[in-house]
């Protein structure tokens, strides 16, 4: 499409003249490249001005027909990082891409849609699988009686999950299910992509770009590429050569465990330095860390199988002896389903394989929660190969860390809180692959890391709004980095953090930090609960209750929520304590008060990062 | 006298009588502290709010408050309680402490380790048994000490009784302590308002004040430590009245000459019906000239020492009674310190003295010392007396009941005072780390590694049986009265003390400086030495701290001139 045509589009956008004929003289002459650039900064700039990527704009029916809409459901940033890219290639490829989150697209825009991929992850809250926080209102609408007949309609699902849980790929299968059941016609196989998204994403992308040039036939002309080797400009200019795959080793600065005795619990509050690497992120986004596993875990898989940790495996093209497969590139401390059945199987092992079918979900579920590799291997025997091992074990991917610090304050450091997961099996001390990684690390050494961002866990724009922060145990992390910003930022709003764990005595994260922030005022209230100090148990949720009419009267006043921490129990029981707060306070049923809140949710303003 | 009040004497003053903000801080979840003008208040309640000192450097780097807790201490007059007193206190201990009970240097119980959140039902505990907290510490009159002297059985009572009236006498009036720890619901916002203390002043005290009874030949209580010491007076085996002698006290700051221990001294002699008035105006006049700019100087020894000495003293207490002050009358102290094992007191029944090492009962895997002493409280039909060198008696045992007595102290080594050597029966050490935030130095943890080393060296002078007192104080407070010890070590910095020598076995006499500021092998070197010159050279029957004066190792400071008597 020449800049002509972009302009003349441009012109055709619910736009006041004089701004729409600015962006038309602003995108004359630019070439391919620099117009991406441009989409990137203009969402950048709305994302800016309401912490939210613009809604998309209507767009009349005849442009929906060439053009492609790929919609994301992303909780932790995955389904995100995958629907861009595949919204980069798709634009490179000259095809007219429509990108937006769930949450940013108007749902009356579907039935105009003649091509549309979509990308969701699947959460969970206990047994229930729910979708991404920014979805709900898209499956909604999906599963809704309102939904309309969709028989012009292409579409593909890349479904995004984690095979550790149960229920893998729930959401992604419901709304490709749904779309077919409207009338839509599936381009290609749902994909499902486990913890390591990319071995699925990458080949599905491909495949959906592949598609999609054929469906938009012979319109589509290949953008022109800035630079000779091929590279495209990333969406987002700001981040640097880091990335997921290509990780930053950073330093270890301070590994301090920040809580007392505990009968063994272990926090760790951690440094690493980034000095050097230009990387910059903000408050709310994640710092991805790849874990190295244990030698003794290592040592204990290949004696148990009786393997030889020097013999050669190659797998996806890659040799590397089998110790270094199981060391640096495979999960042993999390099982999948496929792994058991495929174990199962080896070792004819009927009880375990019953365990595999539909109806025994809950002890499935038991058995995922519960056993790692080796549990499994020792109490269900089979025999397998260096080579089969490595390709039926799941790659290893790496873990999320809520930042726990502002570049504001840190400078070129990021900081952690990390709980360290561990418990025995059989009297064995059994370890989180990542937390036991990062237990271990001494001042000086270094770990893999990468930022994963997060747009939709963001301080508000506007530095007078107030925000309430609801993050027991390490769900306290971000409101660190919330904390330090606003104060960094000289914000006026209010803040109000809401903390629980255990015992005060012994596992206050941060205690003196926010006994500090109080004195400066950083921090305009602090309301804990300590489930174990008395008698009857008290938690977060008991103190938003207590308050409930302050609660009630920040949030009427425009204050932003966040929530962060346990997604089994924390957040549902967080989010029912709000739905009677809103509907006790705001005169409203239980009902109104939760499509208040999940207004809330869409907007922007209720915004949850749970784990 | 400094003109400028210290900061103290506002937050006394301005805290509508000791209740400040304590209540709003103990309902603060954001800590386990109360704000530190509160602490203050707080310990005329009887309570200190303390931390952890061992973790405090760990806590710090984990971002977390010190390990505040609050140590609660006994009023408790004449160190008596009864057997359904010692089981309700055990078992508070076993609820809400952390380091069993302890027994301290003034005959009562300390608690230590009650979180913030166990306070209130700690001490609400401790009233529901019939005993309080009330001034246990704090600018006031506090806990009234008494010879637990068991031997003279009717004396003991009658000067019982008189402590307990004494304590009822001068006690703080103030309504905040119910309000505080005992009433339920909302306390009524203007109830200080109805509250006085005709006796302290809103400001009550500039510092501490302590009285005490001793029951001759017995000085137990180290009556010359009082800043008003009562000595009783018996005559034809009655109780004629009460010596009067004030101006003692042990605390001294490190490096600051102008601080120093001192005895009490003679000043009169009041009858019983006279005491309660006496020692009534003796805290007016202490209210009246006591400094109130500067608590280095603030007791009684330094308002007698700076005013014009104890004649000054005199008059001015004289000028404030009804009646005229006598002359002291003759009595005589034989030793200080307990005596262990069995004695049959007048009536017949018979007292068993325990030793205690520091008055810590505390079950741990080697010893089960608490337990034993409750199960001895449960068959116990008598009492139980706490002594002033932290130990036990139990008194008031009728002869067919002390067999099953003994078994259960031989059961659980509560009968070390048959086998210890002399110096480990009679030790006494401060609590001092981790919990006492004036410590330079162990006291109570270090004890028993000290008295290891130094029994090798008495083993080698066949001093083994030897009665030798030795105390030991974390820092120069002086808590275990080891100014007037026979051996002391007053701890100046971690590993480091004070070692003086010279006092005497009836506590009245101070011992003075031998080494300043050293370490355990220089305390050993000159120990040995001087056993083995004691060994050599004791006269029949003499002290070690009697040798020590005699042959001028150390020259023991003087006491006040004696006030003449027309
Ligand atoms: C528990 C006890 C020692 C023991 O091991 O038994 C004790 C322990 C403490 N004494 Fe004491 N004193 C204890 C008897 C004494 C005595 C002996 C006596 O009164 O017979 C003295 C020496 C006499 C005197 O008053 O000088 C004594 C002189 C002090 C002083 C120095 C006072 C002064 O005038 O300089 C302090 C510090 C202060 O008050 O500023 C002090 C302060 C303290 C405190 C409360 C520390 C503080 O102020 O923060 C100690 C608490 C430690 C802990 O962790 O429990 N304690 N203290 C004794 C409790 C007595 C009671 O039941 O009421
Ligand atoms: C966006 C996001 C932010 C996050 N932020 C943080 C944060 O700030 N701090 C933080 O600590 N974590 C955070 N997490 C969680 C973190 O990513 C890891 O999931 C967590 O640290 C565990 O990783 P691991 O590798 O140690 O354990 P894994 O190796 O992944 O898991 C260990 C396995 O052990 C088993 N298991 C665990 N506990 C038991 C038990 N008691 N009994 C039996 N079996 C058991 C389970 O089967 C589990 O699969 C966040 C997660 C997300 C998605
Ligand atoms: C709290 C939580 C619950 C999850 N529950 C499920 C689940 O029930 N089923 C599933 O397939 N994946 C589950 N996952 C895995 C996610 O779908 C997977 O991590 C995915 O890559 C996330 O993509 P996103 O970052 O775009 O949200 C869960 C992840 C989390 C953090
Ligand atoms: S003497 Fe010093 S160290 Fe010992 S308890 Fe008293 S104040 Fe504490």
């Amino acid at each position: 499409m020449s800049t002509q045509a972009v302009a003349n589009q441009l012109a055709a956008l619910p736009l006041p003249p004089a701004k729409a004929r600015l962006a038309a003289e602003l995108v004359q002459g630019l070439d391919g490249a620099s117009l991406t650039w441009l989409s990137g900064y203009m969402a950048g700039a709305a994302a800016q001005l309401h912490g939210l990527p613009a809604a998309v704009p209507a767009v009349p029916a005849n442009q929906t027909d060439t053009r492609l809409t790929i919609l994301y459901g992303s909780q932790t940033g995955n389904a995100k990082r995958v629907a861009e890219g595949l919204a980069e290639q798709a634009r490179t490829a000259g095809l007219t891409v429509n990108l937006a989150r769930a949450d940013a697209y108007r749902t009356s825009e579907l039935k105009k849609e003649r091509l549309l991929y979509v990308v969701i992850s699947t959460h969970s809250v206990g047994d229930a699988i729910e979708p991404p926080d920014d979805s709900r209102g898209l499956i909604e609408f999906l599963t809704s009686k309102r939904a309309p007949k969709l028989p012009e309609l292409r579409y593909a699902v890349l479904a995004l999950g984690d095979t550790s849980y149960p229920d893998f790929c729930g959401i992604g299968r419901q709304v490709d299910e749904r779309l077919q059941a409207l009338g839509a016609t599936r381009l290609f196989a749902r994909g499902e992509a486990d913890a390591d998204v990319d071995s699925v994403a990458k080949p599905w992308t491909e495949q959906a770009l592949a598609k999609a040039r054929e469906t938009a036939g012979a319109t589509a002309q290949p953008v022109a590429r800035t630079s000779s080797d091929g590279v495209v400009t990333p969406l987002h200019p700001a981040s640097s050569a880091w990335s997921r795959q290509r990780p930053f080793t950073a330093e270890v600065l301070v590994n301090q465990r920040i809580v007392a005795d505990n009968h063994g619990k272990d926090v760790r509050h951690i440094e690493l330095s980034l000095e050097g690497s230009g990387i910059t992120y903000q408050p709310g986004d994640a710092l991805g860390v790849w874990p190295r596993q244990a030698d003794a875990l290592v040592n204990a898989v290949l004696e148990t199988l009786k393997l030889d940790g020097d013999s050669k495996v190659e797998h996806d093209g890659e040799t590397r002896n089998l110790r270094e497969w199981l060391t640096a590139h495979r999960e042993l401390t999390a099982l999948t389903k496929p792994f058991i059945a495929a174990h199962a199987e080896r070792g004819n092992h009927a009880d375990l394989a019953a365990l595999t079918q539909p109806e025994a979900r809950e002890q499935l579920a038991e058995l995922l929660g519960t056993y790692q590799l080796l549990d499994l291997v020792r109490q269900w025997p089979a025999t397998w190969t260096a080579q089969e091992l490595v390709s039926a074990l799941r790659p290893l991917a790496p873990r999320m860390y809520s930042i726990a610090s502002s570049q504001a304050q840190v400078g070129e450091e990021v900081h952690l809180t990390v709980a360290y997961v561990h418990y025995t099996h059989d009297d064995e001390e059994r370890w989180g692959a990542a937390t036991h990684y990062l237990l271990n690390l001494a001042e000086g050494d270094t770990a893999r890391v990468f930022i994963d961002t997060n747009d939709r866990f963001r301080l508000p724009a506007d530095p007078a709004r107030d925000v309430i922060m609801i993050g027991p145990g390490t769900g306290v992390a971000p409101f660190r980095a919330f904390v330090q910003q606003r104060q960094e930022d000289g914000a006026t709003g209010r803040q109000w953090l809401f903390f629980g764990n255990q015992h005060r005595r012994t596992d206050f994260l941060y205690q003196l930090e926010w006994q500090q922030a109080l004195r400066d005022d950083a921090l305009t209230r602090l309301s804990v609960a300590f489930s174990r100090d008395q008698e009857h148990k008290i938690y977060v949720q008991d103190r938003l209750r207590e308050a409930g009419r302050e609660v009630w009267q920040w949030l009427d006043g425009g204050a932003q929520l966040y929530i962060c921490g346990d997604a089994d129990h924390m957040a549902p029981d967080v989010h029912a304590a709000l739905v009677d707060i809103v509907a006790e306070h705001g005169g409203k049923s239980a009902d109104e008060a939760d499509a208040w809140l999940r207004q809330l949710m869409a907007e922007g303003r209720y915004a949850r990062d749970v784990y | 006298m400094t003109d400028k009040l210290s900061a103290l004497e506002h937050i006394k003053a301005d805290s509508r009588y000791l209740r400040g903000t304590i209540a709003e801080g103990l309902a603060d979840p954001l800590t386990g502290a109360i704000s530190d003008p509160d602490t203050k208040l707080l310990k005329f309640h009887g309570s200190y709010m303390q931390d952890n000192r061992d973790i405090r450097d760990e806590r710090r780097k984990q971002k977390l408050e010190p390990d505040y807790q609050f140590m609660v201490r006994l009023r408790l007059p004449g160190g008596v309680l009864t057997a359904p007193q010692w089981l309700a206190m055990d078992e508070l201990a076993e609820r809400y402490a952390e380091r069993g009970l302890r027994i301290t240097t003034r005959q009562t119980f300390q608690f230590h380790g009650i979180r913030k959140e166990h306070l209130r039902d700690m001490i609400h505990g401790i009233n529901d048994c019939g005993l309080s907290t009330r001034a246990a510490c704090g600018d006031d009159t506090r806990n009234v000490i008494t010879s637990v002297n068991p031997e003279i059985s009717s004396v003991y009572d009658e000067v019982f009784g008189w402590a307990l009236k004494l304590k009822d006498h001068v006690a703080t009036q103030t309504s905040a302590y119910e309000e505080l720890w005992l009433n339920d619901g909302p306390a009524d916002p203007d109830a200080w308002k109805k509250d006085a203390e005709p006796l302290y002043g809103k400001a009550y005290l500039n510092r501490k004040y302590k009285f005490g009874f001793a029951i001759p030949p017995n000085n137990d209580i180290d009556v010359f430590n009082q800043d008003f010491g009562l000595i009783a007076i018996i005559e034809d085996g009655k109780l004629a009245g009460f010596n009067i002698a004030p101006g003692g006290s042990m605390g001294t700051t490190a490096g600051d000459p102008s601080t120093y221990p001192s005895l009490g001294d003679l000043i009169g002699f009041v009858t019983p019906d006279q005491l309660l008035e006496t020692c009534w105006q003796s805290i007016v006049v202490q209210g009246t000239f006591g400094d109130r700019g500067d608590r280095k100087h603030a007791r009684l020894k330094y308002t007698i020492d700076r005013n014009g000495g104890l004649p000054w003293y005199r008059d001015q207490l004289q000028s404030r009674l009804s009646f005229k002050l006598a002359p002291p009358r003759p009595y005589h102290f034989t030793h200080n310190g307990d005596r262990f094992g069995w004695v049959q007191g007048e009536h017949g029944k018979w007292h068993l003295t325990l030793s205690i090492q520091s008055g810590r009962l505390l079950d741990d895997a080697t010893q089960k010392r608490r337990t034993g002493m409750r199960e001895i409280a449960r068959i116990h039909k008598g009492n139980f007396r706490l002594t002033c060198d932290q130990n036990v008696v139990i008194a008031g045992v009728d002869e067919a009941d002390k067999a099953a007595i003994d078994a259960l102290a031989a059961q659980y080594q509560l009968d070390e005072y048959k086998t210890a050597s002399g110096i480990r029966k009679h030790a006494i050490s401060c609590v001092a780390l981790p919990t006492c935030g004036l410590a330079m130095a162990e006291s109570e943890r270090y004890l028993p590694t000290i008295l290891t080393k130094m029994e090798v060296l008495l083993a080698k002078y066949d001093l083994l049986q030897e009665d030798i007192h030795f105390r030991m104080s974390g820092c120069p407070n002086g808590c275990s009265r080891p100014y007037i010890s026979e051996i002391a070590l007053v701890g100046r910095a971690i590993g480091r003390y004070d070692l003086r020598l010279g006092g005497d076995h009836a506590g009245e006499r101070l011992n003075a400086v031998y080494l300043e500021n050293t370490d355990e092998e220089h305390i050993l070197t000159a120990l040995d030495e001087l056993f083995g010159r004691f060994a050599a050279e004791r006269e029949p029957g003499e002290h070690f701290g009697d040798f020590i004066a005699r042959v001028g190792v150390v020259v023991p400071p003087a006491r006040r001139p004696a006030l003449e008597y027309a």
